[in-house]
């Protein structure tokens, strides 16, 4: 009995790791990836790193450029997020569960979540990229949609498990909906709510370089500028200024977290 | 009349001044949650606006723009069509996109196993766990985007630089959800194991594996969805290949819009799957992440 459970088990354990390696094999005959060139362009970047990519003091020069169009890729990621919370705000209450008003509006706005959601933001932005341009719109607008359908799920789960018990409380006593959604939903979600948005606002600063390199606005463009252009030490710099920024945002938002949670 | 009430009024204010100290008394008493949370909004709301002020809007026509976005759109999902490439193409692309994201996340996942064990507070030296957080914490600041491209000067563009460069960003994201699933583990587990002379990789493979092995697969598999959503990325802009790139091709040299809207159809398609079945995985397995 007990040995053929442990014989059962190890059996169980092979055959799933035999599905596993043979999952991996296919992938990587799918993918052309080469095993050997993988370990071995490890040290070769670093050693490649350590002698091109670092500011010098020409790529100083370009520092207030860089620091410009970091500001632009902070302020595009920041509105992005905002107005998108405030969207999905909305939409979260008409499709949770406890607040929704049922129906066709909570199913709509839970599609409409998922389809937002589903779809990347280097694909929204090459969508948008043929109507807007080469301009501030287009990252804007795909880190938007993006946001949007991210924040309206987390905003849902958000006052879903906050504010089950409440919002009967204040039904039984013959409270109307607004009433509800004002002086009960949003107190006692709002934390939750903040802590989504600043953390969907460090993803964006790192999603608003992808998206700027893709569409050719913001930080990200500086990089691929001068990438393009074999500038190694001030792309460097563009790299070191990037690192710096998330730092500072993480450790602002990690603070606010703390208090408020 | 204005007699009875010129008369009534010094008594109204006296009546409101012994009240007044309660009036004074402030409803809700000051907390540094909500100022906090008061200060965050605010900040937020004047960035907003200062951004919206302040962006080089380079003479764009807004009507005209989102008219044509809408145009875009509807010919997006309603006449797909692919038009430099058949149907077993996108599938095989598609197929390379899935085969990126799985083998970054199967790298990462094998190494940040290792790694979370070293960095969760409870199994490693107080050293040890500070020194690999916070060169997770390097690698996690950094794009993804910006690894692969760091990679492709050594590597070459293609698949050996995005895998590579995503398996960076797989290792630092997961080295952070594994050490925190690690660290729930109860103390009393291992002071119990220690005590009857287990070693490290014991305690390691008999308690502290076992005990988190679901929401180790449950993290992992969120890894995956989103390396997919990256993988589909980086062929746009690293030329990693995959779906991706075509899309990219669509987008920037055909502007064929029906072409995007086919490879959305697909990429949507095999998201909301995995999403599918990550759901029922987690149910399964009844843990909540």
């Amino acid at each position: 009995m007990q040995d053929s459970f442990f014989l059962r088990k190890r059996l169980n354990t092979s055959l799933y790791c035999a599905l596993l390696f043979l999952i991996t094999i296919a992938a990587i005959i799918i993918t052309q990836y080469d095993i050997v060139k993988g370990f071995t362009s490890i040290p070769k970047a670093a050693e490649w790193a350590v002698s091109n990519f670092y500011p010098n003091a020409k790529a100083m020069t370009k520092l207030p450029d860089i620091l410009d169009s970091l500001m632009e890729t902070l302020l595009v990621s920041i509105a992005a997020t905002t107005v998108a919370g405030i969207f999905a705000f909305l939409f979260a209450i008409l499709g949770s569960t406890t607040t929704g008003i049922g129906g066709v509006f909570s199913l709509l706005s839970r599609w409409i979540a998922t389809l937002f959601r589903n779809i990347d933001v280097a694909a929204w932005s090459m969508i948008l990229l043929i109507s807007f341009g080469q301009s501030v719109m287009t990252g804007y607008l795909a880190l938007f949609f993006g946001s949007f359908g991210f924040l309206t799920r987390a905003f849902m789960e958000s006052i879903d498990e906050v504010s089950n018990s409440s919002v009967e409380a204040l039904r039984a006593t013959g409270a109307s909906y607004f009433s509800i959604i004002v002086h009960s939903v949003i107190p006692s979600s709002i934390p939750q709510l903040i802590s989504w948005i600043l953390f969907m606002i460090e993803t964006n600063i790192r999603q608003a370089t992808l998206i700027g390199i893709l569409t050719g606005t913001g930080v990200g463009f500086l990089f691929s500028l001068y990438y393009k252009s074999l500038n190694y030490s001030s792309a460097s710099l563009v790299v070191i200024a990037i690192i710096a920024v998330i730092f500072i945002i993480e450790a602002v938002s990690n603070y606010v977290r703390r208090v408020i949670l | 009349m204005e007699l009875q009430e010129a008369v009534r009024a010094p008594y109204e204010r006296e009546r409101y001044n012994d009240r007044s100290p309660d009036l004074l008394i402030p409803r809700k008493p000051f907390n540094k949650g909500s100022f906090a949370i008061l200060m965050t909004l605010l900040v937020l709301a004047f960035l907003t606006m200062y951004g919206f002020i302040s962006f080089d809007y380079k003479d764009l026509d807004f009507g005209a723009a989102i008219q044509s976005t809408l145009q875009t759109l509807r010919t997006m999902f309603f006449s797909p069509a692919l038009n430099h490439f058949n149907f077993s193409h996108a599938l095989y692309q598609v197929l390379i996109t899935l085969g990126l994201a799985f083998l970054t996340t199967l790298f990462g996942a094998v190494i940040a196993l290792f790694l979370g064990l070293l960095a969760s507070r409870n199994l490693s030296s107080p050293l040890l766990s500070t020194i690999v957080r916070s060169v997770v914490a390097f690698i996690r600041a950094v794009p993804t985007v910006l690894w692969v491209l760091i990679f492709a000067v050594a590597a070459g563009l293609g698949s050996v630089a995005a895998v590579i460069g995503m398996t960076f960003h797989s290792i630092s994201y997961l080295v952070k959800a594994y050490s925190e699933s690690f660290e729930e583990l109860d103390n009393g587990v291992i002071e119990a194991l220690k005590a009857s002379g287990a070693g490290w990789w014991q305690i390691v493979f008999q308690a502290v594996i076992p005990s988190s092995i679901t929401y180790l697969i449950s993290w992992t598999f969120m890894r995956l969805e989103i390396n997919f959503a990256v993988a589909v990325a980086m062929g746009a802009a690293a030329g990693a290949g995959g779906i991706g790139y075509d899309m990219f091709m669509a987008s920037a040299f055909y502007y064929d819009v029906r072409e995007i809207g086919a490879i959305t159809y697909f990429i949507l398609v095999l998201a909301v799957l995995m999403e599918l079945f990550a759901t029922r995985l987690k149910k399964k397995l009844k843990v909540k992440v």
